[in-house]
């Protein structure tokens, strides 16, 4: 064994020592996890369709209806469920989309510089401005009929910039690093420079920008659904909420419709973020002085 | 300083006219024949759908090739015309939104700067003090990863049904007409109370959160140990963490602008409140395109706008590029 790898392997011990006694982390991951395995295996507790109109209308919690049922009889805890699990996918779709992306042009635009990252410059600050959900009328205006997949795509093309930006700044910090160089001289190809030599150096930076493209995403999907610029089949969350607004719900008083899916999203995109400065604590021996 | 206005000018430049661009789209691309989907859909009487349907003809300029309709399109815009509105025929769409953008000034404005500015000042005053670390930590990214609309829903439940406090439709009561009068502004104000603490609260935790991890990198960086170790007073030290963590937070205002419009525009829906965003949904459930044109140039238009504000603040406050000692 090298010394180099050796030292690698030391350090990776290190960040598991520290990543399993911090708090934030910890407690990010339990909500997560949990969240992720009531979208995995909820189903199993329920007959119904998310849209079957099952019983009662607008009845409270029961032990027959845990979350209730909406104002034309809907099981709740159905649709959150499978909700549930649409948000799930729009975050890694979506977020994984937008981080890979990002990479790509951060990546390029740093390493190469000159002319090429000017012009990616301009592409980023463009995207960036843009308000995407401008975009998405059009789109939808297109599209009669709309899936989960198309939404998470459509975030991912248009949430990049940010993260392109980041980790052009941290490409432009570490090529001029000896490490690179020394790659540089030995005649490797600058993808390769890339790819072996400079991502694997801000792993922890590419990480952390996919968890917070993560909840992103899965805040942007809620929006769009939320005003009808969502999938048009299925149910999801943002969904839920749009259907208790107008229906009345918050006149009727029917709480257990539109509380149960917007504090689940608040509970995983918070979490997610707290992760993040968790993980940022692991990873920066800075910060952990707390 | 002129290296770095050009470049911002120019992408600004490319910005808009890529935007205007899509927007010339909107209605020229859709699918079949956008006039008859359109009246169609609108459902209008026969005769008021004739003469629309030559009007939109003769607007179209159908009869000119595509590069004149564009052209045409440039030079309308810049007259201050958008055509009218199916929904809200016969009134023009630039005066459907001169109607509605006073609303979204006055909701979005102050939730906008306050957020940023009490985010900022709670979260530099929290960074490192322990207690206040440790409630402000959860609070604030449950705030920032709160759905917009979901606080809004939350607010309209609690303080507009449960408690009745607070009216949660419109931007004034039905019985009354807007007029000068202690009364009315009051109704206005009450109005407009909940929408604007449900944008604020989740700009606020958002601002927050970023300022005080901000402030907690530069308490770390060499510059403050340095002065520390010379003995400098505590708060001297913040002053001057303070100063260098308020500038990616400029950056990130710039950056939050879009997420903040649509937060902006679902929060209206919510509390039917007048403004762009309200409009925008009656426009696209309408499917009345020239309303979704004047809407979406609009937004564009402000976005753009408020960044290049941003730009000229962040020269103002940061005195390496005032001195052309960084690019950008």
């Amino acid at each position: 064994m090298t010394p180099t790898t050796k030292n690698a392997k030391k350090k990776r011990n290190e960040f598991v020592y520290f990543a399993l006694r911090n708090t934030k982390l910890k407690v990010g991951a339990v909500v997560v996890i949990t969240f992720l395995i009531v979208a995995m295996l909820g189903t199993l507790f329920t007959e119904f369709e998310p849209r079957e109109y099952v019983g009662p209308m607008s009845e409270a919690p029961s032990s027959e209806y845990w979350f209730g049922t909406t104002f034309f009889g809907q099981d709740v805890f159905t649709q959150f469920v499978v909700g549930l699990r649409a948000t799930f996918m729009v975050g890694a779709i979506g977020g994984g989309l937008a981080t890979l992306i990002g990479m790509l042009i951060g990546f390029v635009a740093g390493y190469r510089g000159g002319a090429v990252d000017e012009s990616l410059n301009v592409v980023t600050n463009i995207v960036l401005v843009v308000p995407s959900f401008a975009i998405l009328i059009i789109i939808a205006a297109y599209l009669e009929v709309r899936g989960l997949m198309m939404e998470s795509i459509f975030i991912g093309l248009t949430a990049w910039p940010w993260t392109a930006r980041a980790i052009r700044a941290q490409t432009l910090s570490l090529k001029s690093r000896e490490f690179v160089d020394m790659a540089r001289i030995s005649g490797m190809k600058p993808m390769r420079i890339i790819f072996t030599e400079i991502a694997p150096n801000m792993m922890s930076y590419l990480v952390m920008a996919f968890i917070l493209q993560f909840g992103g995403s899965i805040l942007i999907a809620a929006t769009l659904d939320f005003i009808g610029l969502g999938p048009t089949t299925g149910i999801s969350l943002g969904l839920m909420m749009q259907n208790a607004v107008n229906w009345g719900a918050l006149q009727l008083g029917l709480w257990w419709w539109f509380i149960p899916p917007g504090a689940a999203i608040a509970a995983i995109v918070g979490a997610l973020y707290i992760m993040n400065v968790g993980l940022d604590e692991v990873f920066n021996p800075k910060l952990r002085e707390m | 300083m002129r290296r770095y206005f050009g470049r911002k000018l120019l992408i600004y430049l490319v910005t808009f006219f890529l935007a205007v661009t899509i927007d010339w789209m909107i209605p020229r691309f859709m699918p079949g024949n956008p006039v008859q989907n359109m009246l169609a859909r609108a459902s209008v009487r026969p005769e008021a759908a004739e003469a629309m349907y030559g009007y939109y003809t003769k607007a179209f300029g159908l009869d000119v090739p595509v590069w004149k309709q564009y052209l045409n399109f440039w030079v309308a815009l810049f007259h201050g015309d958008l055509g009218t509105s199916v929904y809200l025929f016969p009134q023009p769409v630039s005066k459907v939104l001169r109607e509605s953008i006073p609303y979204d000034i006055f909701l979005l404005l102050p939730a906008i700067l306050l957020s940023w500015w009490a985010g900022n000042k709670f979260g530099a005053f929290a960074a490192r003090t322990k207690r206040l670390d440790n409630t402000l930590l959860p609070i604030g990214y449950i705030l920032t990863a709160t759905p917009y609309m979901w606080l809004g829903i939350l607010l309209a439940w609690a303080f507009g049904v449960v408690f009745d406090i607070f009216p949660i439709a419109g931007a004034y009561s039905f019985s009354m007409q807007p007029h000068w009068s202690w009364a009315f502004v009051w109704d206005v104000l009450k109005h407009w109370f909940l929408p604007f603490a449900s944008l604020f609260l989740v700009g606020f935790g958002g601002w927050a959160i970023g300022m005080r991890n901000m402030i907690i990198y530069e308490l770390e960086a060499d510059y403050s140990h340095y002065m520390e170790a010379l003995g400098a007073p505590r708060k001297l030290v913040r002053k001057y963490a303070f100063r260098n963590a308020i500038l990616p937070q400029v950056t990130g205002l710039a950056l939050q602008l879009g997420v903040i419009v649509a937060g902006a525009l679902v929060t209206e829906v919510v509390f039917s409140y007048p403004g762009i965003g309200y409009l925008l949904l009656a426009a696209i459930q309408n499917q009345d395109y020239f309303l979704i044109q004047g809407c979406f140039l609009f937004i564009i238009t402000g976005v753009l706008l408020a960044n290049f504000l941003i730009d000229i603040v962040y020269v103002i406050v940061d005195p390496r590029i005032r001195r052309g000692m960084v690019g950008e």
